[in-house]
């Protein structure tokens, strides 16, 4: 039964045209889910969100613990926005670790709500602090709203039969209530959710509702509050829009361009952090004819994507940074036997292990140049959880149309990151157009390297009479694909592979500037820092600053007015979260004097150390 | 496979050679099973363009270019896992795996682990010489303790692996060995292995007469074979030897040889079954090495498991009849969606 919500009583209520709320607590509160709760009820309300969830590597780090905190942060508002924003207005601290580890984004005069009962000592010790910051005076700058949500939960759910433990597990949805009250959103969403969510278990669904529901009330009745707050819709293009997580939003572009092209889709892979949840994705939508095979390592993973290729399907393999190194020889057949294949490498922290659920921009040197041999592919960069399903489509098209394979980068910040999607009308997507031929290309004899205008060799199937071929890694002679030792053939198909790649270039739209046609400064990026440097230029624009913005969404090849477009500027400026990989390319290859702005801390970049960065050189 | 009704022409053991000049050293033991297996390829009368050849890398991994066929000469080790991809994908295709002992049990080895424990329709050949060819001499996971060779002047310190016990550990559903040299008895494994639904694997001792020449001599050697080789034969017992006059009888677990005669007949010996639910006789088979033994060939294992592709395959089907055929749309529309107007 879903309870309507409350109408909204004496409190005054301020507008506001954006806000930032984080949700933070134990990996075992559920902050998770109380974020995208909220996320979705945002987006319903009309407003645009971008969210950010952080969380720890450890599954279930010690209790209490700072290395336990898990995050979700939340920007919503009545305007575009391109980031989950730099700052905390309203910050939800479940326990002292997470006000510990939190506390320095919030901003100053910021609402902080804490569960009072969590500041114990036992609690506070492991937070490694020493007295206790509700009563030491250390949170004078902010807003504090202790609230006891251990009692206040166990008690709104009295009657419903759950045991104190599962009671105390309802905590989140009493702050989820608490925080709906406090920006005026509607309950019904995530009421519907409770109840689908727990339909098989009534109690469960009972005690979650109640706590939502004490929560609200908790804001609307104990006058704690000075004032409630409003967020009135944003004006997003017209449409119907549904609320997309990066990955979720790559399998379902790999799904929409097997429907497109008429092949089927073919993922195999290795669990890995944090491309795991496409795999998780496509596994659920076995009805679309989508083969998902859970391989037995990194490397099985690619070469089964390069056998399902060769075999008419599109073989897709998705990791991360450490699975791709893995995966570098078996690329290199793919580009050598000149197959199709999508390889997805959503970036974390590295080298090695690295920071397997944090963010980072470092594998663009890797998947441009980390395989042996003259071995270029196409490589292409979503800028954001949406353009996710935009890039996997893209790259679909581009691997089928030049026989090639194709990296599609992606990060952990866009992967888990979510933001509204325009859903589009499929009718009006272009098809993709597949060509298996049938019948020998040469006379009576087929000829399996033999290229069409933009170099594209033929994607002849097994099974298909009369044109049995052999391909492989040795090296390829021109036309026939014989093997052939022969050093000038060697220099010929070193050229043509390269050249096939450059022909993308053709395909792919020029990039354009947001911003001056020429002048200063011109900020150049790729990838997920998409948004926090079209913020940070917007923002410096409208201070009347002499800065453009250029986006690259392929960074092999790169769009073929680049050179023109650098040139206009008198200096560049590539901002990475890594120590300067695009800086290296665009210097090498256009000799411009570019700068970076380069940070590595397992975080997006904000708006202001953006903003900071740039105003340098202006 | 031709739903044509005109007689198909009968295709020749040459009909499935290619172009390619074969390059292998003259004498190597490579050249005798290319032939076993037009051969069989032809007794099968398959279609050529319904066959792929896939291999890794190694001398044995050439062999994909000398057949009329499809076939991809891929990386080393990977060849199980791309013919799996090209099963799921292809299901109406015969695929085989080329492999050798260094590409399938050391640089592969978890592929080679994993295709047959998934039970893929797939058929691996691998070519054991003991040796690794194309690098030119060094020891290889199948060479014998103290085997001198480049990189192991000293002899190496390696155990050897058991190729047939590991593929009876990763519950292989058909097991086979034969030897390059004996022509028939290679094309009748091969044609079983292809008759075998699920991972065929057969092992074949292949003389590197360059690096290795001689390893399997004591299998070889007119005056020696029939001692140092039991040819198994299913529902018959273990007798082995030139005057067929030796045996292997179960003493407890542990196989003994005996000899026939003087009180021991032939029922007294242990009796072969190659479609024993349980692999234990198969593995003890594989266990029995030469010169304490005189080893198996022929079928070791042959039994009906569910199969990896058509598992695959039917859960793509189930979904469709349980849940209708994606419907892209009505995806995109599930959930929670809002419009946003003018
Ligand atoms: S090196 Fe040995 S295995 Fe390789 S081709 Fe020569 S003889 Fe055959």
């Amino acid at each position: 039964m879903a309870t309507p919500t409350p109408t909204q009583t004496s409190q005054r209520v301020r507008e506001l045209v954006e806000a930032t709320v984080r949700f933070a607590g134990d990996s075992g509160d559920g902050m998770q889910l109380a974020g995208t709760q909220f996320t979705n009820t945002s987006a319903l309300a009309g407003n645009d969100v971008a969210t950010f969830p952080d969380f720890p590597a450890e599954i279930r780090a010690p209790r209490g613990t700072k290395a336990g905190v898990s995050g979700f942060q939340i920007h919503f508002a009545a305007r575009d926005i391109f980031t989950p924003g730099d700052k905390v207005d309203c910050l939800v601290a479940m326990n002292p670790a997470a006000l510990v580890t939190n506390l320095s984004d919030l901003v100053p005069g910021g609402l902080l709500i804490v569960n009072r009962e969590s500041f114990d000592r036992n609690n506070l010790q492991k937070a490694g602090l020493e007295s206790n910051p509700l009563e030491d005076g250390s949170l004078e700058g902010y807003q504090v709203f202790p609230v006891d949500m251990t009692t206040l939960t166990r008690r709104a759910v009295e009657g419903t039969g759950l045991s104190t433990r599962d009671a105390d597990r309802c905590k989140n949805f009493f702050a989820l209530g608490l925080v709906y009250w406090l920006y005026n959103r509607p309950l019904e969403p995530t009421l519907h959710f409770i109840e689908s969510k727990f339909s098989s278990k009534p109690a469960v669904a009972e005690a979650n509702r109640r706590a939502l529901m004490a929560g609200y009330n908790y804001g609307e009745t104990t006058e704690a509050f000075a004032s409630q707050f409003r967020v009135a819709k944003a004006k997003l293009p017209p449409g119907r829009y549904r609320n997309m997580m990066g990955n979720q939003a790559l399998a379902w572009g790999l799904m929409t361009a097997a429907h497109l092209s008429g092949c089927k889709l073919f993922y195999a892979t290795y669990p890995i952090t944090p491309a795991s949840d496409i795999l998780h994705e496509l596994s659920r939508h076995k009805n679309f004819d989508v083969v998902t095979i859970q391989a037995e390592d990194e490397i099985a993973a690619v070469t089964m994507a390069l056998g399902a290729s060769y075999a008419g399907c599109m073989g897709v393999t998705g990791s991360s940074g450490p699975g791709i190194a893995l995966k570098a020889e078996a690329i290199g057949l793919a580009v050598m036997t000149e197959l199709p294949m999508i390889i997805i490498d959503v970036q974390r922290g590295g080298p090695s292990t690295g920071l397997p659920t944090k963010t980072e921009q470092a594998d663009l040197l890797q998947v441009l140049f980390g395989r042996n041999g003259e071995c270029p592919l196409p490589v292409v960069a979503a800028r954001s959880p949406a353009d996710c399903f935009d890039v996997a489509i893209e790259a679909w098209r581009v691997a089928t149309r030049f026989m090639v394979p194709v990296i599609l980068l992606s990060d952990g910040y866009i992967a888990n990151g979510s933001e509204p999607w325009r859903i589009p009308e499929l009718e009006q997507l272009p098809p993709i157009p597949v060509h298996h031929p049938d019948k020998p290309n040469n006379g009576q004899v087929f000829y399996p390297y033999k290229r069409d205008e933009l170099l594209a060799r033929p994607w002849a199937l097994p099974g298909t009479p009369g044109l049995m071929h052999r391909i492989g890694g040795l090296e390829k002679e021109d036309v026939t694909g014989n093997v052939s030792y022969d050093p000038h053939n060697h220099q010929k198909m070193v050229n043509l592979r390269a050249q096939k790649v450059a022909n993308v270039a053709k395909l792919i739209p020029p990039v354009e500037v947001e911003g001056p046609e020429k002048g200063k400064v011109l900020v150049l990026s790729w990838g997920g820092t998409y948004g926090a440097c079209a913020t940070a230029v917007k923002r410096l624009q409208e201070q009347g600053q002499e800065v453009a913005h250029c986006h690259l969404r392929w960074l092999n090849p790169f769009p073929a007015n680049l050179s023109e477009v650098l040139a206009r500027y008198q200096r560049v400026v590539v901002p990475e979260l890594n120590m300067g990989q695009l800086l290296l390319l665009v210097r090498g290859r256009y000799l411009v004097d570019a700068q970076g702005i380069n940070k590595v801390q397992g975080k997006p970049f904000t708006v202001g150390e953006l903003v900071e960065g740039i105003e340098r050189y202006l | 496979m031709s739903t044509s009704n005109m007689p198909l022409p009968v295709l020749k053991p040459n009909d499935y050679a290619s172009d390619q000049e074969v390059r292998w050293c003259p004498g190597c033991g490579d050249y005798s099973i290319l032939a076993q297996m037009k051969k069989t390829l032809a007794t099968l009368q398959l279609p050529r363009e319904k066959v792929v050849f896939v291999s890794g890398i190694g001398c044995s991994s050439r062999f994909p270019y000398y057949v009329n066929t499809y076939g991809i000469h891929s990386i080393h080790g990977r060849a199980p896992a791309i013919a799996t991809a090209i099963k799921v994908a292809r299901p109406d295709l015969q695929v085989w795996v080329i492999t050798g002992d260094g590409d399938a049990l050391s640089i592969g080895g978890n592929h080679f682990i994993h295709a047959i424990r998934r039970n893929v329709d797939i058929n691996i050949i691998l070519f054991n010489n003991q040796i690794y060819g194309l690098t030119k001499g060094q020891y290889s996971p199948t060479s014998p303790l103290g085997k001198v060779t480049k990189s192991s002047p000293f002899g190496s310190v390696d155990n050897p692996a058991n190729a047939i016990s590991l593929a009876i550990g990763c519950e292989a559903t058909f097991v086979a060995r034969s030897i390059d040299v004996y022509t028939s008895h290679l094309q009748y494994v091969l044609r079983r292995a292809a008759e075998h639904r699920g991972t065929s694997f057969v092992e074949v001792y292949q003389n590197c007469n360059v690096f290795n020449d001689g390893a399997y001599s004591y299998a070889t050697d007119r005056q020696t074979k029939a001692d140092h080789v039991l040819e198994l034969e299913h529902g018959k017992p273990l007798i082995f030897g030139k005057n067929r006059d030796k045996g292997i009888r179960l003493n407890g677990m542990e196989p003994e040889v005996v000899e026939l005669g003087k009180g021991i007949t032939a029922d007294d010996l242990m009796f072969h079954d190659e479609k024993a639910e349980e692999p234990t006789l198969a593995y003890l088979l594989s266990r029995m090495r030469y010169p304490e033994f005189p080893e198996p060939i022929g079928v070791f294992r042959d039994v009906e498991r569910p199969i990896y592709d058509d598992r695959i395959n039917q859960q793509l089907v189930q979904a469709r009849e349980k849940r209708g055929p994606g419907d892209l749309n009505a995806l995109f529309n599930s959930g929670d969606v809002w419009e946003v107007n003018e």
